[in-house]
């Protein structure tokens, strides 16, 4: 994974609640089996109507997605963090992840950063009076800036310092290999087994 | 050993810490059971494989194919091309990395979350993950189960345990009993309706009172399911009698003095008496009506008995917005009554009601009456042992004299994956888990309601609760 440190890209005012991942990446778009390529898949549906934010010059090219709260609620596919990645976003901003979601960003680089509802408001005010306007997301600090708009973002410290550092999940799990081994040693025999393989 | 009082969801946490976090990193905790399936896994194979890794514990892993997976001529190849692919790659993963897999035409195929339990491989006080949100199914055994990522899936096929940060804790409280023709269906929906969408983020949720312990195995594993509908991580209920009972003499269920020392493990999971949960919420089951929703995301629910709401009836300005988008969405005028609503089509089906106590409730329902005219109901057993179940039961006989289509196991019409969609603007009353746009098919409305209402909206074609059959059949006879 890539080290992330401070990223400036077009901001991208997103006016909606709830956005599930059925909205970002609509199921039937799952079917592929490769881990990139998901760009023409973002927002699908809603892309399909002209007004949509991001049919919009200059938002075509938004990097930074700014939200309303309850983002990425619904299913686990991790196929729309893909999506947002592949169409170019690095960070997605809003007042409330679902927990899987924010989980999923976090392995594949996407920063999402939790503001309040008063600074997403001010960063819309912000993204609509001067569209095409960049946002700068410096991780480091945990702040979105906009001109003189300066906002704090919140991001738990170990995702924070996996995302700065660059760290693949597994490689750091299996440092600790002998005490998954230990406790492997002592689970009760009545635990459930499946059978094996049958090919 | 420390004396402090703890709670089921915790007691499940601390017996899997295999190495606890220090300095803000998570803890890391074992997982006893992974579920695959073919829509999450492909790249998390994929990454095993350029890494040069094996799957740490084949004998904790089980895959089954659900969600692409047609559910009409399935002994035929796969029409569409790209599911076909994603099959297959399914099948070839699991072949080269030494997993058991249930394929199509296997009598063990069926709904990932729907095996698992039927297998007896979901046991109470276990860890249990699957690259799909509704795997929070499984904590009705008091198990902690939790939906993952593909990073996730890859991490445990890789290492058998997963980084994770510690939940809090939030009890629902359901006191009473359920009215008849109210079920766990309209539990859950109620729950969400009060606590919101994202009411449960962060949290572990432990389903107690009255209400839950007076119902069955499979009502539990309903109300666990929709936990994420909550934005819950998971969602618990204690294991007691009825998990046992439930258990005993599955497949992979323990035997013998295993057995014995399974249920004394058991028997010290549920919560110590006064221990604390860092929220409470309470729902009244004796005043509970059929729920069903109105919008587009499952916290727009309400009475079936109530009108369509107005966006003037919510404060937040979030509501209020979510609500113009969801009406217009929906194309339902504010006042409109729930039950003037009318359906193009039924399904009956999903891993939160499409198990045999489902397809009976339902069956037992339509039984003497008639389908309503143009209304498509499609019936969907969450397994090929539950339609094995039901036909040696006479079930399928009922759906299909009533005009009903019995189809083959899979996740069918609850998501539009499968050639089961809705066609744009057709409107269903549906027993699955989501009612967002597009969901059932490009442009769908969705409308969730129980198994018992899906029903009596067949007979009548709009949404409608057993209770109205019966009125109607009064009034008649007056």
């Amino acid at each position: 994974m890539e080290k992330f440190e401070v990223f400036t890209g077009v901001g991208a005012p997103l006016r909606r609640s709830n956005v599930d991942t059925d909205q970002i990446i609509p199921a039937v778009y799952l079917k592929r089996i490769t881990k990139t390529g998901f760009e023409d898949a973002l927002f699908a549906a809603w892309r399909s109507d002209p007004e949509f934010v991001l049919n919009q010059e200059p938002y075509k090219h938004a990097q930074v997605l700014v939200a309303g709260p309850d983002f990425g609620t619904g299913s686990s596919r991790e196929h729309a963090v893909w999506a947002l990645r592949d169409y170019g976003f690095k960070c997605v901003l809003s007042a409330k992840f679902a927990d899987i979601f924010r989980g999923n960003s976090g392995k594949q680089g996407l920063i999402a950063g939790q503001i309040t509802e008063a600074d997403t408001e001010n960063l819309w005010a912000a993204l609509e009076a001067n569209p095409g306007a960049s946002i700068t997301i410096n991780l480091v600090e945990q702040t979105a800036t906009i001109g003189d708009l300066s906002v704090h973002f919140d991001i738990d410290e170990y995702t924070k310092w996996r995302l700065l550092e660059g760290l693949d999940d597994i490689g750091l799990t299996l440092r600790d290999e002998q005490a998954i081994t230990d406790f492997e040693a002592k689970r009760p025999a009545w635990m459930p087994k499946t059978l094996p393989a049958k090919h | 050993m420390t004396n402090k009082p703890l709670t089921l969801a915790e007691k499940v946490w601390n017996d899997h810490l295999v190495a606890k976090g220090e300095n803000g990193s998570p803890d890391l905790l074992y997982i006893d059971l992974h579920l695959v399936h073919e829509v999450t896994s492909p790249q998390a194979f994929d990454g095993l494989r350029l890494a040069g890794r094996p799957v740490r514990r084949t004998d904790l892993t089980i895959a089954t194919e659900d969600h692409n997976t047609p559910t009409w001529d399935i002994d035929k190849p796969i029409a569409d091309l790209t599911s076909r692919t994603q099959i297959n790659a399914l099948r070839e993963n699991t072949k080269e990395f030494g997993v058991r897999i249930h394929s199509l035409g296997d009598a063990e195929q069926g709904i990932v979350h729907v095996v698992g339990p039927q297998l007896g491989l979901t046991m109470p006080g276990i860890t249990v993950v699957c690259g799909d949100s509704h795997t929070s199914t499984h904590g009705a055994f008091g198990a902690l189960a939790m939906g993952i990522g593909t990073s996730e899936v890859e991490h445990v096929l890789a290492t058998q345990t997963l980084p994770l940060k510690p939940f809090k804790t939030m009890a629902i409280n359901v006191e009473g009993t359920l009215r008849p023709g109210v079920t766990a269906k309209d539990i859950i929906l109620a729950v969400i309706a009060k606590i919101g969408t994202g009411g449960g983020q962060g949290y572990v949720l432990e389903y107690r009172g009255s209400a839950i312990r007076a119902l069955s195995m499979e009502a539990r594993m309903t109300i666990c399911n929709m936990s994420i509908e909550a934005g819950a991580r998971a969602g618990m209920v204690a294991p007691d009698q009825t998990t046992y009972d439930y258990l005993d003499g599955r497949p992979h269920a323990p035997q013998g003095a295993e057995w014995d020392a399974a249920i004394e493990y058991w028997n010290t999971l549920p919560t110590d008496e006064g221990a604390k949960y860092d929220a409470e919420v309470f729902l009244d089951a004796d005043t509970l009506d059929p729920f069903v929703t109105w919008g587009t995301n499952p916290g727009q629910g309400i009475s079936l008995n109530d009108t369509v709401p107005s966006p003037d009836d919510f404060a937040d300005p979030n509501d209020k917005a979510a609500a113009v988008r969801a009406l217009e969405y929906m194309d339902l005028t504010p006042g409109t009554k729930m039950k003037d609503i009318a359906v193009n089509t039924v399904f009956l089906g999903s891993c939160t009601n499409s198990r045999i106590e489902d397809l009976r409730a339902a069956a037992a329902i339509i039984q003497g009456h008639t389908k309503a005219e143009g209304v498509r109901f499609m019936v969907v057993p969450g397994s090929a042992k539950v339609r094995l179940q039901a036909e040696a039961e006479g079930l399928d006989k009922i759906f299909k004299d009533f005009g009903a289509e019995w189809r083959f196991a899979g996740c069918s019409m609850c998501l539009g994956m499968n050639p089961d969609q809705l066609a744009p603007g057709e409107r269903s009353a549906s027993t699955s888990n989501r009612n967002f746009e597009g969901r059932q098919g490009k442009g769908s409305r969705t409308h969730l309601v129980s198994p018992l209402v899906a029903a009596a909206t067949a007979i009548r074609g709009t949404l409608s609760a057993p209770a109205d059959l019966i009125e109607a059949t009064s009034k008649e006879t007056n």
